[in-house]
């Protein structure tokens, strides 16, 4: 059992509409898994299936390997940290109250609060009741109970809403710190940019189904989106260049002496070749594989839609 | 039983808070004041002791007073938390949902105890200080407040339930609302005039019996105006009681089973909704 969370055939209705349809994923330790899709493609509900919030219609779920819809699986929970999209706490707390309840649920100490507290820039704000907050800092306390009781796992939905750019950082290298010791998260975000750095796996839904999953490399070889390449070089050199690379190439824009072309990512090699043989002319070749954001585009775009 | 305590703490300091619960307890204290005073006065005719005759003004406070704080207590208990959004983020700990019904449950009756200890207790000894008190009274005292906390947890326990089943937060107050008259008043009024309707007495003293038992409240009064010998004469009771309730324990024990059908009940649903 080395599988963290593993679903199979998940099915979920509400009602009549069908939310999530025949989801199939799994995730090791060590992992950053991207869940990405439009707004209403299923991702929250994947996480609350996961989580045992609710029940699947079909299919199963497994959190640490135990259906989190049993006593087994709460007790699972104690190793899983889950931050919602748009935290709420109850607002006539105080930010150490509020952490010290849910630390007491999952047995964690006092002292690790407060640390916590300092560790999100809370510290501050601590004995301050929670109506007074801001949306940053409820965020921030957000962050620190999912922290609580070194989870193996953590769902964050949403997480760097409404964190400011020096946080967002720091939030990003607190999780990047977890999965080198073998924590794994799974992050839902808008941020494309923003998480396309820090993670490994990638899955997107589109209209409840699981449309992409795999490795973010293997993804970019299946989406088939080409590579982009810009040159730089003397601007005499241009049209021998653009003659001398040949095929595979499609020139995208010449402006002075830059040059961007797109090819295929099993090209990207030949290309290269070509372009050293051209003595001196090339000052400079920066190669830039598809972006997530392409990749996410590729997969999640709806039928009929561009 | 940790995450339990800890459910129970958050939920007592959280209704503690709660300046509506604060402001019924004040009255529920500020009106056994009232009665006690009034109750210790010269009893005139009637063979009770002044305590006695306290604990059956108690009784009558209690049946109106004490469904309506527990029910303010509870019946968002679970739909509020929902509409506000913590309850997912609860749930997500490694708590069960019977844990959190239990732990809610168990934090709103200490509150009602703490509030009928304080309110009843406080009557108790102002009349002990005028002098009106035998042993008696005292047991009676002590009957009024065990059946009360009884018959808040029947209450709280059905608050609960309606905060699980109902969707919105104005619509469990509404339900709550409308129960607390039909279970406190109107049941009454309907067992009432059926009475008098009822010329040729074909309603029989058993049904009549069984009709008063079924409703919690109703229950709740015929225990502690028929349980004590001196409490039956200053409720006026004296013949009644004996005849038709066959055993204090029953009354008591209807109590305990309504409080258990509703957090079972409650639980269950509770275990199978979707959040």
């Amino acid at each position: 059992m080395s599988k963290l969370i593993e679903t199979c055939h998940l099915t979920k209705r509400y009602g009549d509409k069908l939310v999530l349809r025949d989801v199939g994923l799994s995730l090791g330790a060590g992992h950053c898994l991207a869940l990405l899709g439009h707004n209403g493609a299923g991702k929250t509900t994947l996480m609350k299936l996961l989580l045992g919030l609710t029940a699947p219609s079909d299919g199963e779920v497994r959190l640490l390997g135990q259906d989190p819809r049993t006593a087994s699986g709460a007790e699972a929970r104690r190793a899983v940290g889950y931050l919602p999209e748009n935290v709420a706490f109850e607002g006539a707390m105080t930010g150490r109250e509020l952490l010290r309840f849910y630390a007491g649920l999952k047995a964690v100490s006092h002292a690790r609060c407060d640390q916590l507290l300092e560790e999100v820039g809370l510290a501050g704000a601590a004995r301050l009741k929670v109506r007074t907050y801001s949306k940053g800092m409820r965020q921030r306390l957000g962050l620190a109970q999912a922290l609580l009781g070194a989870p193996r796992l953590l769902f964050l939905d949403e997480p760097t809403n409404g964190l400011d750019p020096p946080l967002r950082r720091h939030f990003y290298q607190a999780i990047a710190a977890l999965t080198a010791e073998g924590t794994s998260a799974v992050v839902s975000s808008h941020v494309l940019s923003e998480i396309e750095a820090r993670a490994d796996v990638v899955a997107i839904l589109r209209a409840g189904t699981l449309v992409a999953f795999g490795a973010l490399d293997d993804l970019r070889q299946a989406s088939g989106l080409p590579l982009r390449l810009r040159l730089t070089v003397t601007p005499e050199s241009v049209g021998e260049i653009a003659e001398a690379v040949g095929g595979g190439f499609a020139l995208q824009k010449v402006e002075g002496g830059t040059m961007d072309f797109t090819c295929g990512t099993a090209d990207k090699m030949a290309v290269v070749r070509r372009l050293a043989k051209l003595n001196g002319v090339v000052r400079d070749l920066d190669i830039q594989p598809p972006r997530l954001e392409d990749i996410y585009a590729h997969f999640a775009a709806e039928e009929g839609m561009p | 039983m940790s995450a339990i305590r800890q459910i129970i703490v958050k939920e007592i300091r959280d209704g503690l808070r709660n300046r509506w619960i604060a402001a019924l307890i004040v009255v529920l204290a500020g009106l056994a004041l009232v009665l006690a005073l009034l109750g210790a006065a010269p009893g005139g005719e009637v063979k009770a002791s002044a305590l006695s005759v306290t604990v059956v003004s108690l009784a009558s406070l209690s049946v109106y007073l004490l469904p309506l704080i527990a029910l303010m207590l509870s019946y968002d208990a679970i739909v509020g938390e929902a509409e506000r959004g913590t309850l997912l983020l609860l749930l997500s700990y490694p708590v069960a949902r019977w844990q959190v019904a239990l732990g809610k449950f168990l934090g709103h009756l200490a509150i009602l105890t703490l509030a009928i200890l304080i309110g009843y207790g406080g009557a108790g000894v102002v009349v002990a200080l005028l002098g009106g008190v035998d042993a008696e009274g005292w047991h009676a005292l002590a009957a009024l407040c065990a059946s009360s906390v009884l018959l808040g947890a029947v209450f709280i326990a059905i608050g609960i339930c309606i905060s699980v089943v109902v969707e919105e937060h104005s619509k469990a107050a509404g339900l709550a609302l409308t129960l607390w008259l039909v279970l406190v008043v109107l049941y009454d009024l309907g067992l009432l005039g059926a009475l008098l309707l009822d010329s040729n007495q074909s309603l029989s003293s058993g049904l009549f019996t069984a009709l008063l038992l079924a409703n919690p409240t109703d229950a709740f009064r015929v225990f502690n105006l028929t349980l004590v010998e001196g409490v039956r004469e200053a409720g006026g009771l004296a013949g009644l009681g004996a005849q038709t309730v066959p055993h204090p324990a029953l009354p008591l024990g209807l109590l305990a089973l309504w409080t258990a059908t509703a957090l079972g009940a409650a639980t269950a649903l509770f275990i199978r909704k979707e959040i």
